[in-house]
């Protein structure tokens, strides 16, 4: 691999881009990541009623290295911690993460010494889904959402014009503190 | 006892079970061992105590059992946490004893008395043995001092009159206002075959917090115990491996002791920032 | 007391001297080797344990495995297939709920100890609750309705947790229809939850001195609805398993646990009653009403895996004939108050939806705006620091769909729980693992923690 890596930005990487996309987005394969609450409801999102089928992911791979999503569903507590480190690098590229619920995005209403406040401390994550715990329909907003991203993934020369881009623009934007307007 | 005006902080707290029905002590199962049970079966000589005073009193004959001073534990000065000329509150003069439910002394009422007697008569040294008898609420907590708590469990759980063959759970409570015995283990006892279930509770103080393990009595102990260990510091002698069970082996401290801060994190949100729990107002 | 780093030490051994190597503090104080374990050095201690020379394979489950009931980790010891020594690794998703909750509320602390064991929150909510009106001294003032619903939400509980139980069970060992039919029903259980108290899991529901909301307009004939569907599904899974050779060949004779193990062990809960004993709590010490209800404690002769899947499947037939009288009770009393009378523990929530969309207690805020300062007081009080309970402790334990669950509550005087301590029949089931599991094989190890039941929330608090 790695001839999409030299292509010239043109027709053809944004071809490739869309044919990579298509794939990716089409059917991920989540790893079992359930730890509490949350991955009841992901259990049910893999049920009859919310079926994850219908978009190809209700094979849950219990082995990392066949699974390309990983869900933290869940409240991750400090013995945890290296455990989900150790699982997302078994995972071969490409991967992404979803943090479902609160605890697993922010550490939710846990904010205590047993648990990491947020699982971006320990992996990169792609989507935070907010909720405690969030309804299937949520879980399906959010899958949603990550396939859209997925499937507008730039690949090569264009993923480190966007990463440059991307970092011009945090530069100047506001800090989160600084974001007045937005209080109710 | 009933309710005095409320002026005075002491009243308000003032516990008592004097003219309460006995709540929670009907025994459902068999009160006495039935005529096949083998003299080998208890572990101390023929009670005396016949089923006639096990059954609990309903509505008509009050139980006059003294009034349990209640005993004071800490007074809390002031409110919302400040202290100092900072607080213009006007809360700063409150104070407010913390009592606890005071011993009782026998007789308590209904099957407690046959238990109590039966244990006098199965330990030698009774007075040493149980420190405090406490009743509150329908409850019945025992405190027991260190050194007999594995004798006495022996028996609780042994003899026939007693069989109180399972334990729920072992608990551990830190009170830094009580010097002396900052640790208190509680274990809970039930009795299936007489169905019914008492409380005891041994103090530890911070210095030396040691307390013989019951897990050769009650192997359901172990993990509790453990757990005991891990969130408190208790160390439980004789258990066969006592190390850390929720927190990772090699963690300092103990969560659950009030000097070990919760540890959480300001939590920022579009301008404003919330300190963690610990560290919020309190109106305690 | 001070602590120094890996404080591991037996009882009784001297503190160990602050070493460099934090993971150091090895030797004797368990019975043989101690490994801490932390993650990216498997390999390491896997060549450690070959050099003692012994023959045997250590395997380890988890924490991360679709078999395990969430994070446990299984450390077991094999020879072949044959499983030599098992031990439980816990902890992984230990919260400080009980550390939590001494923060916050009384009422608040409702909504922490419901994530504690995830599968059954009424439970949590119920036994916490029952202990903090001890203390109150209230118990006899909570209002018949209250008690009810306190019971119809506890057995419809009862009833999607057991599906769970049967449904994960069926999947760990590969019957996988029985995992999509019972999460098929319990879609039905968690319909009616989120019609009654707003949400699917985790309800802030039960609360000091009754229960938080009043049953919306045609509550009950859904619930009656839910009833005939249970009853006309419920016989598939009997259907698909009782007499399945496959499924009575992995689950019988497995996970043998005997009374006398049962009760050294202090498990309650099906394992127990599948030694024939008829041990429940609300037959023996009845909480919230039970003593009236018309329901059968169901045993089985076989204290194994099977047995403990025919009880549970029982169980839910049972449940099924209580909500039946709790819809019949609730009938007659529509408009009965749900919570407490007395304005400075509890307040009812009230809520409705606004023109907004978003829920709020217009009625409430109308009358203590408008109507009375005595309940403005209340409000302000309850809000802001609210009920004082008095100090004792008190242990009231009830019945969830693994056994004896129990709260010890100990209160100072002050408007935060001094001390609340969770006794889970998950933490103290588990302790039967290596009894069950030690001499049998891999693939019986998965089914018999699943008879157990166990659920990590609980375990770990």
């Amino acid at each position: 691999m790695g001839v999409e890596e030299k292509l010239p930005s043109g027709v053809l990487l944004t071809t490739l881009e869309n044919i990579f996309g298509y794939m990716r987005s089409a059917a991920f394969w989540p790893a079992t990541f359930g730890l509490a609450c949350c991955a009841i409801e992901m259990m049910t999102y893999g049920a009859p009623r919310y079926d994850s089928g219908r978009w190809g992911q209700e094979v849950f791979r219990a082995s990392p290295r066949q699974a390309d999503l990983m869900i933290v569903a869940g409240r991750v507590s400090q013995k945890m911690a290296h455990v989900l480190r150790q699982i997302y690098d078994q995972m071969p590229n490409p991967k992404w993460v979803l943090a479902m619920g609160v605890c697993a995005s922010t550490g939710g209403m846990f904010n205590n010494y047993a648990i990491v406040q947020g699982v971006d401390h320990i992996v990169p994550v792609d989507m935070y889904l907010p909720g405690c715990p969030p309804r299937p329909e949520m879980l399906i907003d959010a899958m949603f959402k990550l396939r859209d991203k997925v499937r507008h993934t730039p690949i090569g020369i264009d993923a480190v014009e966007a990463a440059r881009e991307e970092e011009q623009r945090q530069l100047t934007a506001p800090a989160t503190h600084e974001l007045k307007g937005l209080l109710r | 006892m009933t309710d005095e005006p409320g002026t005075s902080p002491e009243n308000l707290h003032k516990e008592s079970d004097a003219n309460a029905p006995v709540k929670g002590a009907v025994p459902e199962g068999e009160s006495e061992p039935d005529s096949e049970t083998k003299q080998e079966r208890l572990t101390g000589p023929e009670s005396g105590i016949g089923s006639a005073d096990v059954e609990a009193t309903t509505g008509g004959a009050e139980i006059m059992a003294p009034e349990p001073s209640p005993e004071v534990l800490a007074t809390r000065k002031g409110m919302f946490g400040v202290t100092g000329t900072g607080d213009t509150s006007g809360y700063g003069g409150l104070t407010r004893t913390i009592e606890f439910p005071g011993a009782s002394s026998p007789p308590f009422g209904g099957w407690w008395d046959s238990v109590y007697e039966r244990i006098g008569q199965l330990v030698p040294n009774y007075s040493d043995v149980i420190t405090k008898v406490v009743i509150h609420r329908g409850e019945i907590t025992f405190h027991v001092a260190r050194e007999h708590l594995t004798e006495l469990v022996q028996h609780l759980r042994d003899d026939a009159y007693l069989r109180f063959e399972f334990c729920s759970g072992v608990s551990g409570v830190h009170y830094p206002a009580d010097t002396g015995g900052e640790l208190h283990a509680v274990y809970h006892l039930q009795s299936m075959t007489h169905n019914r279930r008492i409380r005891l509770e041994v103090s530890v103080p911070d210095a030396d917090p040691h307390v013989p393990s019951v897990v050769a009595m009650y192997p359901t102990a172990d993990w509790h115990e453990r757990e005991t260990y891990d969130m408190f510091g208790i160390i439980f002698d004789g258990h066969p491996a006592l190390t850390r069970i929720l927190m990772p082996d090699d963690w300092p401290g103990h969560p659950q002791r009030k000097d070990y801060p919760l540890g959480g994190i300001p939590v920022e949100y579009k301008g404003a920032t919330i300190p963690p729990p610990e560290q919020r107002r309190t109106y305690s | 007391m001070t602590s120094t780093v890996g404080d591991t030490t037996a009882p009784g051994a001297e503190a160990p001297q602050p070493t460099e190597d934090m993971y150091g503090v090895g030797g004797e104080e368990a019975e043989g080797h101690v490994y801490t374990v932390t993650g990216q050095d498997w390999d390491q201690l896997v060549s450690e344990h070959a050099e003692r020379g012994d023959e045997r394979i250590v395997v380890n489950m988890g924490p991360q495995h679709p078999s395990t009931h969430g994070v446990l980790r299984l450390i077991l010891e094999m020879e072949g297939e044959t499983i030599t020594e098992a031990r439980c690794g816990i902890g992984y998703l230990h919260t400080g709920i009980e550390k939590n909750m001494e923060f916050r509320n009384w009422t608040q602390g409702v909504t922490f100890c419901t994530r504690m064991d995830y599968l059954s929150p009424f439970f949590n909510e119920t036994t916490y609750c029952l202990g903090v009106e001890r203390l109150l001294d209230i118990e006899d003032q909570i209002p018949d309705k209250a008690n009810v619903m306190r019971v119809m939400m506890m057995e419809l509980n009862r009833i999607s947790s057991h599906l769970v139980c049967i449904a994960t069970g069926g999947m760990e060992i590969g019957a996988l229809t029985v995992m999509t039919i019972g999460f098929r029903e319990r879609e039905k259980v968690l319909d009616v939850f989120e019609l009654i108290t707003g949400l699917r899991m985790n309800h802030g529901y039960v609360r000091p001195g009754g229960v938080g909301q009043d049953l919306p307009l045609r509550a009950l004939t859904k619930v009656r609805e839910f009833i005939a569907w249970m009853r006309k599904h419920l016989p598939e899974y009997a259907a698909f398993c009782n007499e399945n050779p496959i499924f009575k060949g992995r689950l019988c004779g497995i996970g043998y646990l005997d009374l006398a193990g049962c009760m050294a062990l202090g498990i309650t809960g099906p394992p127990l009653r599948a030694t024939g004993y008829d041990w429940d709590l609300r037959k023996k010490q009845p909480y919230c009403g039970y003593e009236s209800y018309d329901f059968e404690v169901q045993t089985w002769d076989t204290p194994d895996a099977y047995g403990r899947f025919r009880i549970r499947l029982s169980e839910m037939w049972e449940s099924l004939k209580i909500i039946e009288q709790c819809v019949e009770r609730l009938e007659k009393m529509e408009g009965d108050p749900i919570i407490v009378p007395d304005a400075k523990i509890a307040w009812p929530a009230r809520l409705s939806i606004g023109s907004d969309g978003l829920g709020n207690s217009n009625e409430h805020i109308k009358h203590i705006m408008g109507e009375s300062m005595e309940a403005l007081i209340h409000h302000f009080k309850l809000v802001t620091e609210g009920f004082r309970v008095p100090p004792g402790q008190a242990y009231v334990p009830v019945e969830s769909p693994r056994g004896e669950l129990g709260a010890h509550v100990v209160s100072d005087g002050g408007t935060r729980p001094f001390r609340a301590h969770f006794r889970d029949p998950s933490f103290t089931n588990l302790q039967a693992m290596p009894v069950m599991c030690e001499g049998s094989m891999v693939s019986d190890v998965v089914v018999a923690v699943a008879s157990l039941d166990p659920v990590m929330g609980g375990v770990d608090r």
